[in-house]
């Protein structure tokens, strides 16, 4: 029998991106709070400027519990389902220790994509076999929470429409903000300036993406150092915005905060008559029980869904929330590959970049563009960004000028180490009737219990966009002067991703989703979802900071109207 | 179910006692910062990137090779793999390569930790290796010329060799990848001896901070020659926490 604690207002389980910042507006309410987190606390002592270490090492993502459970993936149901490494780490802070930190808002189009679709375009233009749905609110309902996260966590970018007043040196797509990001942009480069002045010869508006990446001294850390080990690492003196270091940190403050490292949670418990009671977790040999009026699961998308399967009852005998069958549906993985690779003749200095310090180009994203006679629906955000490291850049590919070693290859490399470079373009990627998280029927974790399974593939709408998007990379590579272009296929199966989304989604609709519009589940009233499986389609940008402002949103929901969620 | 519990224990438990499960602000970052970000400034930021240590290539050359061990590697394979990667990145008339790099010393001491996996692999490859080459040259493969190592690996990498795990071509890209990691990575792991990898793409080397105007000379920037662990925040005693610079530089570098 699990062991007793007292009990406690609020269980978070994980204390990532979304729990960290969901741990603040609770906290701030005087509610008490328990944080589990599977990992521990790491420090800037930890974040070695090693590119080994961080890559072929796989530390610390190699002593992790995500990694004795990464899901299996399979592309289709005739397909065999294969084991894969997991793409998130734990520790308090979760994966926002090490992440790119981008930080985008999502624009206005993908909160009402059917019905900004069926009003531009006629009521066919929807793939067939996609289950989007609209989201249950707009933009602007958002607005604020993402301007709340932008000043807790610390968000550095240039605005482009602030309160209707357009500003070019921003996005011109964005959604009206309220005021300014709370820092400057990061700084540009000599490459991110070839791009940029590039893009503007092609006619089209280049600007530096936002960052939760100090641009200047935020709020008692110090600004970004630019060492280039920022992929794949830690920061080691807390530019990067993880909530380790910025919104956990001041949840603990109030006093009304515990993190307890180690504890992985095995159960969410329920009673006969749905509510949610607490959380069972495992820490060392023993087994306990945190009883709770309210449970927010932040784990990740993968392990949200995979424990609510797990957390079976008689409420609930096949999964919690999942009476309707919506758990692991409307899945998705982020279409972000398919890049263009260049290479140019001239040293392009990027070997003290990082992913988050480029230039970005909205113009093919989203509803930008006149899509009439197109065969696809959204698009794709490019973003060419500064980032090199020595392995990786003596691994580079060589065009076919020579063969892959000896002394050609030597004085290749030689010549080319700091002349490539590969964008990154984010499509717009939809969920579709048969992409699905379900437990794997043969793979388990060491505590025997099945992992997640994927069954997902991209369809003819992500692949338009995928060749649409990098025929226009290539026409920015070449304008920039680049003498050589890659480009690589175009995607087949989802794999396991640090961009997944749905399985437990949001929406009005309690039979065809999982969590309402609070993200408070349909059938649990006092269990609330945060992070990407809440969201119904991924928009063409990185996700964290969408997920960090819904998790604000639901948090603050739940503080405000306590007596109600919790009955 | 809980096989894995009483290895989690220990590890979780002393962790456990380095930090408050209720932590104070101050306390929180005590525990994750070896400066508190309250109290970090600008001007401590300059501080904290500066380098630690001066550049420099540690203790001559000859009293490392005296002592060093073969941890995995037997003594043939040893020599198949130095050939092996002498070929791939040769020392030629554009200067050092994977040899100078120490590659070989590098992949030895990764098949006893993050390349344990590959250990198998290698055994059967470098005895196919050597296999075909006294099929076809009448000796061992480091004992053939260079032209006849180069087309044996040649065949190696185009699949056409039988005997390997998982497949000779699949053996080649495992070596090409290791043979890279070892000549360009941190020489903390044993290989890019004295630089000469990132020389070689002039890499301008590990710095904690790049400012603008280093970033603008790019290649023209000069290498620092500094591993990741020249600097003592990154070691397993930090010099501004504990100890004197000496200890310090006792743990720092590589320990072969």
């Amino acid at each position: 029998m699990p062991r007793n604690l007292s009990r406690t207002d609020v269980v978070i389980v994980g204390m990532g991106a979304a729990g960290g910042v969901a741990a603040l507006p609770l906290t701030n309410a005087g509610l008490k709070v328990v944080g589990l987190e599977a990992g521990g606390w790491l420090s800037p002592r930890d974040f070695a400027p090693d590119e080994l270490r961080n890559g072929a090492r796989n530390w610390p993502q190699s002593v992790q519990k995500a990694a004795s459970e990464a899901p299996t993936l399979r592309a289709t149901t005739a397909d065999q389902a294969v084991q894969g490494g997991h793409p998130m780490m734990n520790a308090v802070g979760g994966t926002s220790m090490h992440y790119w930190a981008q930080s985008w808002r999502l624009n206005p189009w993908d909160f009402q994509v059917v019905t900004a679709t069926r009003e531009r375009y006629g009521a066919n233009r929807i793939p067939a076999g996609s289950t989007i749905e609209d989201w249950p609110f707009t933009y602007t309902e958002l607005e604020p929470y993402y301007d709340k996260v932008e000043y807790a966590v610390g968000i550095s970018g240039q605005a482009g429409n602030v309160q209707g007043n357009m500003n070019p040196a921003g996005n011109i797509f964005e959604g009206a903000r309220s005021r300014e990001y709370p820092m400057r942009p990061l700084r540009a480069s000599p490459f991110t300036d070839l791009m940029g002045t590039a893009a503007r010869n092609l006619g089209w508006n280049p600007f530096q993406g936002p960052a939760a990446i100090t641009s200047e001294l935020y709020d008692g850390r110090p600004p970004c150092q630019y060492h280039g080990f920022c992929n794949r690492g830690g920061c080691h003196v807390q530019a990067k915005g993880s909530t380790a270091f910025t919104v956990i940190p001041k949840a603990a403050d109030t006093g009304n905060l515990e993190v307890v490292t180690f504890a992985r949670v095995i159960n969410i418990v329920t009673d006969n008559d749905g509510k949610v009671t607490g959380v069972d977790y495992i820490r060392g040999n023993e087994t306990f029980f945190q009883p709770a009026d309210a449970v927010l699961l932040a784990s990740y998308a993968y392990e949200n869904v995979r424990l609510l399967q797990l957390s079976k009852s008689r409420a609930f005998p096949n999964g919690l929330s999942n009476n309707a069958g919506q758990l692991g549906r409307h899945y998705m993985s982020h279409h972000q590959g398919s890049p263009v690779l260049a290479l140019f003749d001239r040293d392009l200095h990027n070997w003290y970049g990082l992913p988050a310090q480029g230039v970005a180009i909205d113009e093919w994203a989203d509803d930008n563009f006149d899509h009439a006679d197109l065969d696809f629906i959204g698009g794709a955000n490019l973003w060419v960004h500064t980032d090199r490291k020595p392995m990786g850049a003596a691994k580079m590919n060589t065009f076919g000028a020579v063969s892959s070693w000896g002394s050609d290859w030597k004085a290749f490399i030689m010549k080319n180490a700091d002349r490539s470079n590969m964008s990154y373009i984010q499509k717009t990627t939809l969920p579709y009737e048969d992409n699905y998280l379900d437990l794997d029927p043969v793979v388990k974790d060491p505590l025997g219990f099945p992992v997640t399974r994927i069954t997902a593939r991209y369809r003819d709408n992500e692949k338009r966009i995928a060749a649409f998007s990098q025929d226009k990379m290539e026409q920015w590579y070449l304008e920039a002067g680049a003498i050589k272009v890659s480009k690589f296929g175009p995607g087949n199966a989802m794999g396991a991703s640090t961009h997944a989304y749905g399985g437990t989604r949001m929406g009005l609709n309690s039979d065809t989703n999982v969590v309402n519009e609070w993200g408070f589940s349909h059938e649990a009233p006092n269990l609330g979802i945060l992070g990407g499986s809440v969201m119904g389609n991924s928009g063409s940008r990185n996700p964290t900071l969408t997920v960090q402002a819904l998790a604000w949103r639901t948090a603050e929901y739940l503080a405000s109207n306590w007596r109600s969620v919790v009955g | 179910m809980a096989d894995n519990n009483n290895n989690d224990k220990t590890q979780s438990e002393q962790q456990a006692t380095d930090q408050p499960s209720n932590p104070s602000r101050r306390n929180l970052l005590k525990g994750v910062g070896f400066v508190g970000a309250a109290a970090l400034s600008t001007a401590a930021t300059s501080n904290l990137i500066a380098a630690d240590s001066p550049p420099g290539t540690g203790p001559a050359a000859d009293s490392i090779v005296a002592r060093e061990a073969l941890e995995v590697l037997t003594a043939l394979e040893a020599e198949t793999l130095e050939a092996i990667c002498d070929c791939l990145i040769p020392s030629d008339d554009n200067g050092p390569g994977a040899r100078e790099a120490r590659a070989v010393h590098y992949i030895d001491r990764s098949l006893a930790s993050h390349n344990s996996e590959a250990r198998h692999n290698y055994m059967i490859g470098l005895s196919a290796v050597n296999d075909y080459a006294r099929q076809t040259g009448g000796m061992a493969f480091h004992q053939l010329g260079r032209d006849q190592q180069n087309a044996t690996l040649r065949a190696v990498q185009n699949n056409n060799l039988d005997g390997f795990a998982p497949s000779s071509g699949g053996f080649f890209n495992m070596v090409r990848s290791h043979t890279i990691d070892g000549t360009f990575c941190d020489p903390y792991y044993g290989g890019n001896r004295d630089f000469v990898g990132w020389d070689m793409i002039r890499y301008p080397g590990i710095r904690l901070g790049a400012s603008e105007s280093d970033v603008a000379q790019g290649a023209d920037l000069a290498p620092n020659h500094q591993s990741a662990y020249d600097h003592s925040t990154y070691t397993k005693m930090a010099q501004n926490m504990l100890g004197t610079p000496e200890s310090r530089r006792k743990g720092g570098s590589d320990h072969a």
